[in-house]
């Protein structure tokens, strides 16, 4: 594939990334909401594809759309009745929001493209890095790897306590 | 000509940028609890993509190992949040932020 190929493809994927994160912000319904982070999560894989972290596209689509965003649905769903058909969300500070939209895109902008050019290191990625995930899992990062089970665990068992629904009824009776 | 169909590190840095400032926006706006949380996920897609691209252009691998740590942490935050979102629902009956005053029943 020449670079043009390469170019088209990554706006395509670029602009699908942002549109859809745009239209989960302003959107006023939150069905729409989550359905557009769906394609917002996709185009970020997609990107990271671009970035040579092919593992890490894969672990994004499994954990993201695949638990992540299953659980907001859930959350949606729980919250709010379904017969109701209220499933709008208010906004609140919109002119501060707006501004602080505007200027923090503007000034990141800023700081990036005019603080003299990045200067790319000699050997970049290139390829698939999973061999390398594997090598650095079980050298630099054991130990950030073994409390990312234990934080895992605990979340569970945390979140499980905290959602069971048998307390509140007992408490009422 | 040559800064549009040559990927480099600004074009992802701009993405993220974008992307951040979104769910910056949502959190700030927002009065549904559920539609912060999306917000806070995009801000932590934001941040991943930084990482990952300064890795890329770095060479070294410590970007993409922090990368895989923040999705696992992503995926534990949310379980959390979520059952805490629940709970206020089940207390509050309403997951509207800005009516959730009080810290007691």
């Amino acid at each position: 594939m020449n670079q043009l190929t390469l170019a088209i493809i990554f706006y395509v994927f670029a602009a699908l990334t942002v549109l859809s994160a745009a239209f989960v912000v302003f959107s006023k319904n939150i069905i729409y909401s989550a359905f557009s982070l769906l394609f917002t999560f996709f185009g970020v894989a997609a990107l990271y594809v671009f970035l040579s972290a092919d593992f890490i596209a894969v672990t994004q689509v499994v954990v993201y759309v695949g638990g992540i965003l299953v659980l907001l649905l859930f959350g949606v769903m729980f919250t709010n009745t379904i017969m109701q058909a209220e499933l709008k969300t208010d906004v609140l500070h919109v002119v501060p929001g707006t501004l602080l939209l505007i200027l923090m895109i503007a000034g990141m902008l800023y700081t990036f493209y005019t603080t003299g050019d990045w200067m790319p290191g000699e050997a970049q990625l290139q390829g698939s890095v999973v061999q390398r995930i594997g090598f650095e899992t079980m050298s630099h990062f054991m130990l950030p790897f073994e409390m990312a089970s234990i934080v895992l665990l605990v979340a569970l068992l945390g979140a499980a306590f905290l959602a069971r629904f048998d307390k509140a009824h007992k408490n009422e009776h | 000509m040559e800064m549009f169909t040559t990927i480099g590190l600004n074009h992802f840095l701009t993405i993220s940028a974008i992307l951040f400032s979104l769910g910056m926006f949502a959190v700030m706006t927002r009065k549904n609890a559920i539609v912060i949380l999306m917000g806070v996920e995009l801000i932590l897609n934001a941040a991943n993509i930084n990482f990952l691209t300064f890795s890329k252009y770095n060479g070294g691998m410590a970007g993409v190992m922090f990368s895989m740590f923040v999705i696992v942490l992503a995926a534990a935050e949310a379980a959390v949040a979520l059952a805490i979102v629940i709970n206020i629902f089940k207390t509050f009956k309403t997951v509207d932020v800005s009516r959730v005053d009080t810290m007691k029943e």
